[in-house]
């Protein structure tokens, strides 16, 4: 039977250095290109202070990228040492795209960061660049394929299951390589590390701004900043994730909790600002509506429903009941029974196998289940809707005020008055952790919304752990939290040291901390 | 364009090579941080040691994760296996790997003596502590691990982690360290100069001899007291992968099958034992020529090969036997991918690997120098 305890245990795991990784991975794709932007000026121009704001950012970027590799490496381990049923069953299809980042990504990425670290002194100045470039590059494309695996787990096309060898096996690759979830994923996602960058350098110069010190320094990296965070929010925002919901039966779903929709509503439906949702009853109570905007949202059309929960709970019944007979052929099949009308049964079934396993949780033998039984599963085919209508507002919210943040910036800095509208660099330094707070609930949306499932319609969660004791969990999860805990402590102490510090902790000689004082302020009155 | 058996083939030396590429380039620079508090006696020292390999540790350590993820796409049923059975090794490698990036990054960002000479500690565990687990490991494959499987092919491991450490085991892991300490001193001879080269020769001298006679020790514990398996059904080595329908007994001996039916496979189990000597009478500070100092690397590295290639050799075509359930022993004939996936993932890495071999020589030829300590005073900010 299933350890109710150990998946639990196994899900937070999971959960916890999933996130926690994601807390730095945003920032060196965004910071990449930054750096390459900065480092392309400089070579460009000739102009030194546009190298010393490479080299100041990529120090903060090397600060973030170490604890990034470091937690990195955990999401490698984890799919072996913690869901090693999953890592089975789709290890045919999920194992390829991973590999291939690998290939030809990780190499990319991580042989150049050497180069973009210590390469100064060795490397011309074109070849510097190139370097950098190609470590950008490189972790731009680790992204893609990261979203490749992801989109097929919301979306499992071009595979079919195998019943000889008891998993998932590719059909077709170039169908998983241009899945719609994944592109539209890819896109949303590394525009959201594009925005987590350029908020992190906008902050950061604000403060500098706000301080008075090395202005001209600070206004060149907001100047940067500002210009490709407003490109970057307004991909975020328009290519947003919902054309992605679409397509596949879990994305439907997923849209239908996000927006706590239970009943379907004629087209165009209307778009719940506010509300508690309440799973038991299937009903939204006190909900605040604005007619018409979800329709238009999800569908881009006026007269096409988005579903609502109940109906697609409805629609799963018949999918379990027919799960069932696809789970006895399977046994039978797999205990020899290979006759071409058990292959042709199974195969008439097998689309709905996993909605059978389902049932795992309750009857070890799926085929024997009571109506009762069958009723529950029905009611887990679909997520926990509050927390994922919170977290989708959460994100929104977060979202558009750093559009509104970014555009101000962008206009005032166009207009050469950034250093008189303190208010606006306050508000922008208190902004900092708005891109993290987005991105960390966007990823906990894609990632609950899929619930009950592992893979999409095929594997539940709750069937793709390891067989492990759940002391060992305890015992992993625990040192997970105590590391992770001190190894973010270790990497913000230095990050606030040196963005405190700023160019100064260059030791070229030209920066604040490095000048007598009346100079500094000479050169402070001369500079503004 | 090949056929599945050949496929299947091909991947067991694909799996091989990225392994052996992963001990190679990070063994190195595991090696370099396992000598670090020996071969250097003061800060500056140590940063000149920890230069060597900077910019490209991040890089090396990619064959590890391209290794990894590799086994997950091509031999999904050995990494889920592997990977669960072993968990609390696993996670001990883990975290163990966790200190070394920091290390690099953080270690000079600060001038306190406290927080370099802890980082120094982090950099010596973080190098040390995979190899051993890794050399535990491959002792525990030989060996045979206890596991088996349901209907539906979920795995059950039935040991414990203190059943990984066995005197058989322990010297394996010893192997295995010795391995890296050896090819990390073979790059400090070449990319330094004065003290840390002759300590790093003092060394890498005594850890080639304790490898050649750990590992020479290994081999014949294997033919002694370590039994071997050999399948006695009917292979279809064209066929899917199913683990669990065939049968395999337990033969005492039979890890030397291989090289008593092929002698000149010989060859390489014989020069992971004479290679190391070489390593040992090439390891020379005292010429001014680099040429001796090159050769050595390589022979390192050669060596590092054949270690692997033994023990692959002497368990093909098992990749992990079970001890309690041997019938469900993993061959690389039935524990693969489909061979659409074995196609897609071979040309791949044939496109890719001559293009990562490419840039990455061209970044060690680029970054060549013997690091001094003058230098790493006059990049006191710079450098690691």
């Amino acid at each position: 039977m299933i350890n109710e305890t150990l998946v639990e245990l196994s899900r937070w795991q999971f959960a916890i250095t999933a996130l926690f990784h994601f807390l730095f991975v945003p920032l060196t794709l965004g910071l990449t290109w930054i750096l390459f932007i900065m480092e392309s000026v400089y070579v460009m121009t000739g102009r030194e202070i546009y190298r010393d704001m490479t080299k100041f950012w990529g120090k903060l970027f090397g600060i973030n990228f170490a604890i990034g590799v470091a937690t990195g490496l955990t999401m490698e381990f984890e799919f072996g040492t913690n869901w090693s049923y999953y890592s089975h069953y789709v290890g045919d299809v999920f194992g390829a795209p991973l590999a291939i980042e690998g290939l030809m990504a990780f190499f990319l990425e991580s042989t150049f960061v050497g180069m973009f670290f210590l390469g100064w002194e060795r490397l011309g100045k074109r070849q510097h660049l190139m370097a950098t470039f190609l470590m950008a590059l490189g972790t731009n494309l680790s992204a893609m394929w990261i979203l490749i695996a992801n989109g097929w787990m919301q979306n499992p096309i071009g595979s079919e299951f195998n019943y000889m060898t008891m998993r998932m096996e590719l059909v077709s690759f170039s169908e998983i390589i241009f899945n719609p979830v994944a592109q539209v994923k890819f896109i949303h996602t590394v525009a959201a590390g594009y925005v987590a960058g350029a908020m992190f350098v906008l902050s950061i110069s604000s403060y500098y701004l706000l301080k008075g010190r090395d202005i001209a320094f600070a206004k060149r990296s907001f100047s940067v900043a500002a210009g490709f965070g407003v490109a970057a929010i307004f991909s975020v925002i328009l290519l947003g994730d919902e054309s992605g919901y679409e397509a596949g039966e879990v994305q439907k779903v997923k849209l239908a909790a996000i927006e706590a929709e239970y009943h379907t509503e004629p087209a165009p439906a209307a778009f719940t600002l506010v509300g508690l949702p309440d799973d038991e009853a299937m009903e939204t109570h006190y909900a605040v509506k604005i007619p018409y905007a979800l329709g238009i949202i999800a569908t881009r059309s006026l007269d096409e429903e988005v579903l609502g929960l109940r109906d697609l709970q409805k629609a799963h019944e018949p999918r379990i009941r027919n799960g069932m007979i696809a789970y006895e052929y399977l046994t039978k099949l797999r205990a020899g029974e290979e006759t071409p009308e058990n292959i042709a049964k199974f195969n008439e079934t097998k689309q709905d196998l996993g909605y059978g396993l389902l049932l795992k949780r309750y009857t070890d033998n799926v085929v024997d289940a009571t109506e009762e039984q069958i009723q529950k599963a029905v009611k887990d085919s679909t997520p926990a809707v509050a927390p994922l209508f919170w977290a989708f507002r959460i994100m929104v919210a977060s979202g558009f005020i750093m559009l509104i943040l970014f555009c101000l910036a962008f206009y005032f800095n166009a207009r050469r008055q950034i250093e008189e509208k303190r208010w606006l660099l306050k508000g922008l330094l208190l902004a900092l952790p708005l891109p993290w707070v987005a991105i960390e609930t966007g990823w906990f949306v894609a990632e609950f919304g899929r619930q009950p499932w592992a893979i999409s319609e095929v594997l539940p969660t709750f069937l793709s752990t390891s067989n492990l004791a759940v002391s060992d969990l305890v015992f992993s999860l625990i040192a997970f939290i105590v590391v992770y805990t001190i190894l973010f402590i270790i990497e913000m102490y230095l990050m606030v040291k040196f963005a405190r510090l700023g160019p100064s902790s260059l030791h070229t000689g030209r920066y604040h901390f490095e000048k007598a004082p009346e100079l500094a302020a000479g050169l402070r009155s001369q500079n503004s | 364009m090949f056929d599945y058996e050949t496929l299947k083939l091909i991947w067991w030396g694909l799996i091989g090579f990225l392994f052996i590429g992963f001990a190679i380039t990070d063994g190195m620079d595991m090696g370099v941080g396992g000598l670090l508090p020996f071969v250097a006696k003061k800060d500056a020292e140590s940063r000149v040691v920890i230069n060597t390999v900077g910019a490209h540790w991040d890089g090396n350590q990619v064959w590890l994760i391209t290794a990894g993820a590799s086994l997950f796409a091509a031999w999904p049923l050995v990494y889920a296996t592997a990977f669960s059975g072993f968990y609390f090794a696993m996670m001990l490698t883990l975290f163990s790997l966790f200190l070394r990036p920091l290390a690099f990054d953080y270690r000079s960002k600060i001038e306190s003596v406290q927080w370099r000479s802890n980082w120094d500690k982090a950099l010596f565990v973080g190098s040390m502590v995979p190899p051993l687990v890794f050399g535990v490991a491959f002792g525990n494959l030989l060996q045979g691990v206890p596991f088996g499987f349901d209907e539906l092919m979920r795995v059950t491991y039935t040991g414990s982690f203190f059943g990984l450490f066995t005197p058989f085991t322990l010297l394996t892991g010893v192997v295995c360290v010795a391995m890296v300490l050896m090819h990390g001193s073979t790059w400090l001879v070449m990319r330094t100069d004065e003290d840390i080269a002759q300590r790093s020769v003092n060394i890498g001298r005594i850890v080639a001899i304790v490898l050649a006679i750990t590992f020479a020790l290994a081999g014949v514990l294997v033919w002694q007291s370590i039994d071997g398996y050999v399948v006695t059904s009917a292979v279809d080595t064209m066929g899917q992968s199913q683990p669990t329908s065939k049968e395999v007994i337990i033969v005492a001996g039979a890890w030397l099958h291989n090289f008593e039916r092929y002698p000149l496979l010989w060859l390489i189990p014989v020069s992971g034992v004479i290679l190391p000597l070489l390593v040992a009478l090439l390891l020379n500070n005292k010429s001014n020529s680099v040429v001796p100092k090159v050769f050595a690397f390589i022979a390192s590295s050669i060596t590092i090969a054949c270690v692997i290639l033994t023990a692959g050799i002497a368990m093909f075509p098992f990749v992990m036997p079970s001890s309690s359930q041997p019938n469900h022993s993993l061959l690389m004939w039935d524990t693969v991918s489909s061979e659409g996936t074995l196609s897609l993932m071979l040309a791949v890495v044939v496109f890719f690997v001559p293009i990562i071999l490419a840039y990455t020589l061209w970044c060690y030829k680029k970054m060549w120098r013997t690091v001094t300590l003058d230098e790493i005073e006059q990049n006191n900010h710079s450098a690691y």
